[in-house]
């Protein structure tokens, strides 16, 4: 399963076709709407979460985009909250881009976001939770 | 002892803290100064060594005693924050353990389950200083006709609040590896099939029954730092298991002595209890402790002055040995190669996990250090050791220990 949260707009040409009709039927998706509006020149944008077989998901956007839909995706970056997190080290059992590692002799355990590819393996791993996913949403 | 060169009583060594000059350093910091003077210098030169762990230790909880309301109650079930609490103690005396989860958790019900809140998270909130829901149920008997009684409650309005921890502080555990051909959640983290992580969970040379392998001076009676504020060791823990076979060092090589602790958890700190959740395993608390050892002669200089290179720690398959009790061992690893980053396990580099944070430890026993430069803080003597001698009896078979 993958999902991602996409902003899918529309020009006017293609605004009154039943493109996610054809999403969800050949391409074997679901999503599910947090926003959907037509501007006053005709333009749509839409807010979704898509979710599917991962061969699926990478049709279904070749299908959009082919289809004259403009496709962004909604970055999703993990943060560490620094109050919670105690550096035990207990990510650095999952995180596999070493985003999250051990630092020696001190035995620290730094984030670096920059390796980060917000994979959300660490979020539940983490005993203390200190590990949150946010939306980016400067984006929507 | 007798045969020593250095004989320093408890009592020589509080009036020095008393007048500000007792020498004090920490359990990494002895090390180097037993290396480069000797024992008997370092014995005679520091008073005291403070050591320091922080890590999820399940065998925690506290005693409350919410306070009586109009009209009194005799509360038989009790909840804070939706977590159940023991309430078969007088009236209004409960005790909540850290790995009770949440009334409406669903538990492994979804594998593996997350165990977002539970009692080591209502402890810390509490020492955080945030109110939690209070519910207490009774039948009502006749001197307490309450039944039910439901209100916001902080820390400070409760008549008492003591965090006491039957077993806490192992004097070693286990490494645990998975040997099965799947992911596993165990109290030890996650565990990746094949043997993918070794998952350890002490602070090595910082952690304190390491540096008093034999409770010389650690025993009932001893002050510490427990969860930020000062607690004492009460008892041997539950499990306590001195007849562990050791290393020639006096060092056992799996889990052995534990402590039962003891504090006013008003005066804790939220930094050193941290609610902990385990994924698909359960709820837990990381507790912070530190435990200060005297430099009473040469031969604890000498137990001080150990290293991360001279403390093995077994390798246990929690994939298949560990669920079925088998006992079976699958090699000693030093502390020096566990925090290197990898160990060998049959011609195979398996990374190592820290579960137990180093950086808190080290800024514990620097705390407690600080304490007693300062002379708030004087060493208690113990009116008795903890046993040497003992074995738990269902120890002997299996090394279930958590």
């Amino acid at each position: 399963m993958h999902a991602e949260m996409l902003v899918l707009r529309f020009s006017e040409d293609v605004v009154d076709q039943p493109i996610i009709y054809r999403l969800v039927k050949d391409y074997d998706l679901e999503f599910n709407l947090l926003k959907a509006t037509i501007y006053p020149r005709q333009e749509g944008i839409m807010v979704m979460e898509l979710r599917g077989h991962p061969k699926n998901f990478r049709r279904g956007l070749k299908y959009l985009r082919e289809a004259g839909v403009k496709v962004q995706r909604v970055a999703r970056d993990v943060r560490r909250n620094e109050e919670r997190c105690y550096q035990c080290g207990t990510c650095t059992a999952v995180c596999p881009t070493g985003a999250l590692y051990v630092k020696r002799p001190e035995m620290e355990v730094p984030f670096d976001p920059s390796k980060c590819s917000a994979c959300e393996l660490c979020c539940p791993v983490c005993p203390a939770r200190a590990m949150e996913v946010r939306l980016n949403r400067s984006a929507l | 002892m007798a045969n020593c060169q250095v004989n320093k009583t408890y009592q020589e060594i509080n009036d020095k803290i008393r007048r500000g000059q007792a020498v004090v350093v920490t359990a990494e910091e002895i090390i180097d100064i037993v290396r480069r003077k000797g024992e008997v210098a370092a014995a005679r030169t520091v008073d005291v060594v403070t050591t320091g762990t922080f890590s999820p230790m399940c065998s925690s909880g506290a005693f409350i005693n919410f306070g009586h309301a109009k009209p009194p109650i005799k509360a038989s079930r009790a909840w804070l924050n939706h977590v159940p609490a023991y309430a078969g103690l007088a009236a209004v005396d409960v005790y909540i353990g850290v790995t009770e989860p949440c009334e409406e958790d669903p538990l492994n019900k979804v594998y593996p389950g997350q165990f977002k809140y539970g009692g080591g998270h209502v402890i810390q909130d509490l020492v955080a200083g945030k109110a939690v829901h209070l519910v207490a149920e009774a039948y009502g008997t006749d001197c307490y006709p309450n039944k039910r009684l439901e209100r916001e409650i902080t820390l400070s309005q409760m008549t008492n609040a003591i965090l006491c921890n039957p077993r806490n502080c192992y004097q070693n555990y286990n490494v645990a590896v998975n040997l099965s051909n799947r992911t596993i959640y165990t109290y030890m983290g996650p565990l990746r099939p094949r043997a993918g992580n070794a998952n350890y969970c002490t602070a090595g040379e910082l952690s304190p029954l390491f540096n008093d392998p034999y409770y010389r001076t650690i025993g009932i009676g001893t002050r510490i730092f427990l969860g930020g504020g000062v607690g004492y060791v009460v008892f041997p823990g539950t499990q306590h298991n001195p007849k562990k076979p050791r290393a020639e060092n006096g060092i056992p090589l799996g889990p052995a002595g534990t402590l039962m602790v003891l504090g006013d958890m008003k005066r804790m700190d939220p930094r050193y209890l941290v609610g902990a959740s385990l994924l698909g395993y359960g709820c837990s608390l990381a507790v912070g402790m530190g435990i200060p050892i005297p430099l009473l002669n040469e031969e604890m200089a000498h137990f001080c002055g150990v290293s991360d290179a001279e403390i093995m720690a077994p390798i246990v398959d929690y994939g298949s040995d560990y669920p079925a009790g088998t006992g079976q061992v699958l090699g000693q690893v030093s502390y020096a190669q566990l925090k290197s980053g990898a160990l060998s396990l049959d011609g195979k580099e398996v990374p190592t996990v820290p579960l137990s944070s180093m950086v808190r430890a080290r800024e514990i026993a620097q705390h407690l250090k600080q304490w007693i430069e300062s002379g708030r803080f004087l060493l208690g003597e113990p009116v008795e050791p903890l046993p040497l001698d003992n074995e738990a009896p269902f120890l002997s078979t299996t090394s279930s220990d958590s």
